[in-house]
């Protein structure tokens, strides 16, 4: 067994041979990832305890002859702003460096419930809130592809245990590219399913009408798994979506012949020529595969990211004002009034990155430009969202690039916020209409460095999105 | 420009956070620069246009509503809900004085 590049099919074959018991691949596991961890930083903490608990729950099963699930003894990292009981869950915060939830999160029961086996907790950026993994209190995340560069953000730590190969697979949180940029980033799959699709009780809150729960993993079938293990309606989250969730896996047979795939001209703005050119590459393969390749039109990209930084912040303040030193946070010393406490505990204990949005969220909820900012934004939204149900009168799936550029150095974008702002541009509109989209693996730069082609798709039909992604991903195998 | 360092502070004030002198004209600078960057907003014909505050999919207006009874595998006892407040005694949060005696 090679640790490092399993997959799921591989250790149900290995499990179902008695190659390995789950509980030999779990310490086996927790040593290979305790070992490599320091090139990368990408595990916050280990969680052996609970991981080996589940792995022997995954052996007493199949000594039994029962079924063990789906995920059965598939080692997994989480994102440290989902909630998993007894196990600290910092959202890479100083602020909730003590912070032992008393509960799971939804996701996470399902995915234990499937026979999952929960390594760890992923560095993230604090909150979320970042591209780059660089805004972690507890350290930035290097990606394992390029020791000296990001892995991208918020869910750097998610992408990068599976890219190294510490974790089978991840999970991750995305607003606003979240998954889909790391994972590009690190050569790997993401994905942003449907808003709704898998309950965020238990995710920390940044955007409540932004916040999707997704999974990375080294190949579409894997992520489509995990996907489908966790997906579904959950009464502790009225924003969850009752439709049904289809078998994504049984479905993925390759045929895209006929397939109608568009291709936004707007996507092709501002993008690095070698990114440019593997995407134009991946559409080729997708015309040689049958699908037909239409050019399309997005007209409010151009807005996207003033529309999403007004709604994010609006939100984040909002959401960041619980953080206020009484319930469970660290609270300042310096505070005689109860004033002082909540200003000084937040001062004091958020970073850079979550100050600036909390500000620009006030500030765009404020009296006088609540109109201009905020409710523009929404309607600016609304837009957007009506661009893409235009479009999926005509296609079937959209294509275009993740990122304008691939991974880039730690430190080369700190100094501009604004500028890692605009770095989000094709992952966001997405997010904004709240479709599935997903970020598959389509070449390296000369320098080696992984490009993710983007597919999206309308609302709940991740099965045409993981459709094409796989027979993708076959054809270039 | 869009905001001063005045206009920071208010801010600030309206958010509950403490930011130190050090702070202030950096955020001033960041704030400026990324709120006349979202003027673009008003390059947008919206006459007419809802705004969409969440996603929404045709359902019922109650779909996603369970029934309003207890549950017990949910229930939050006093004690694990305080147990990570920094301050804590007989079931409540502990803050510093709220009213000064007259």
């Amino acid at each position: 067994m090679k640790i490092s590049s399993l997959t799921i099919s591989q250790i149900q074959a290995g499990l179902a041979a008695k190659e390995y018991s789950a509980v030999e691949l779990a310490q086996q596991a927790l040593d290979f990832a305790a070992a490599e961890n320091p090139k990368t930083n990408a595990y916050l903490r280990f969680s052996p305890e609970r991981a080996l608990a589940a792995a022997r729950a995954v052996d007493e099963k199949l000594a039994r002859g029962e079924a063990a699930g789906s995920l059965a003894g598939v080692p997994i990292a989480v994102k440290d702003v989902i909630v998993t009981q007894g196990i600290h869950t910092t959202c890479a915060s100083k602020l909730l460096e003590e912070y032992i939830p008393p509960y799971d999160a939804t996701a996470i029961t399902r995915l234990e419930r499937e026979g999952a086996v929960i390594l760890g907790k992923a560095n993230c950026d604090e909150f979320a809130m970042g591209s780059s993994n660089e805004n972690s209190a507890f350290g930035p995340v290097r990606n394992p592809v390029a020791l000296d560069r990001v892995p991208g953000g918020s869910s750097g730590g998610s992408a990068a245990v599976v890219a190294q190969g510490t974790a089978v697979v991840s999970l991750g949180s995305d607003t606003g590219g979240s998954i889909r940029q790391p994972a590009s980033f690190c050569g790997i799959v993401g994905v942003t399913p449907t808003y709704g699709r898998v309950s965020r009780y238990g995710l920390v809150a940044f955007a409540s009408s932004l916040d999707h729960i997704g999974p990375f993993a080294r190949n579409v079938e894997d992520s489509a798994t995990v996907l489908k293990a966790m997906a579904g309606h959950d009464d502790c989250d009225a924003t969850s979506a009752a439709a049904p969730v289809p078998d994504y896996h049984a479905l993925l047979d390759g045929n895209v012949k006929g397939m109608r795939v568009g291709l936004p001209k707007e996507y092709f703005a501002g993008l690095d020529s070698e990114s440019g050119t593997l995407i134009l590459q991946a559409a080729e393969q997708l015309k040689k595969l049958g699908c037909e390749i239409v050019d399309i039109s997005l007209p409010t990209t151009e807005q996207a990211i003033a529309c999403y930084y007004v709604i994010c912040t609006a939100e984040a303040s909002s959401n960041l004002a619980r953080y206020d030193g009484v319930r469970y946070t660290k609270r300042s010393p310096n505070s005689g009034t109860l004033s002082d406490m909540y200003c000084n505990t937040r001062g004091e204990g958020f970073g850079r990155e979550c100050k600036r949005r909390i500000m620009l969220g006030t500030y765009v909820l404020s009296h006088g430009y609540y109109e201009s900012y905020y409710l523009q934004a929404q309607k600016v939204r609304a837009l957007i969202a009506r661009d893409f149900t235009r479009a999926f009168t005509e296609v079937d799936a959209i294509v275009g690039p993740v990122s304008p550029f691939p991974a880039f150095k730690l430190g080369e974008k700190t100094a501009d916020p604004l500028q890692m702002y605009l770095s989000d541009i094709y992952t966001i509109t997405g997010s904004l209409a709240g479709i599935p989209c997903l970020s598959v693996p389509c070449g390296n730069t000369s320098e080696g460095l992984p490009v993710g082609l983007q597919i999206l798709t309308k609302h709940f039909d991740e099965t045409t999105m993981f459709r094409l992604a796989h027979a993708y991903e076959r054809s270039r195998a | 420009m869009k905001i001063t360092e005045k206009e920071v502070r208010y801010v600030a004030g309206l958010a509950n956070l403490t930011l130190t002198e050090d702070e202030i004209p950096a955020m001033a600078h960041d704030m400026d620069e990324i709120l006349v960057y979202m003027e673009k907003l008003g390059e947008v014909d919206t006459k007419g246009v809802e705004p969409m505050a969440q996603v929404l999919f045709e359902a019922d207006e109650t779909a996603t509503l369970r029934d309003d009874v207890e549950r017990p595998d949910r229930r939050f006892t006093s004690a694990i809900a305080t147990a990570h407040a920094p301050q804590a005694g007989q079931g409540y949060f502990k803050v510093p004085k709220v009213i000064e005696r007259a």
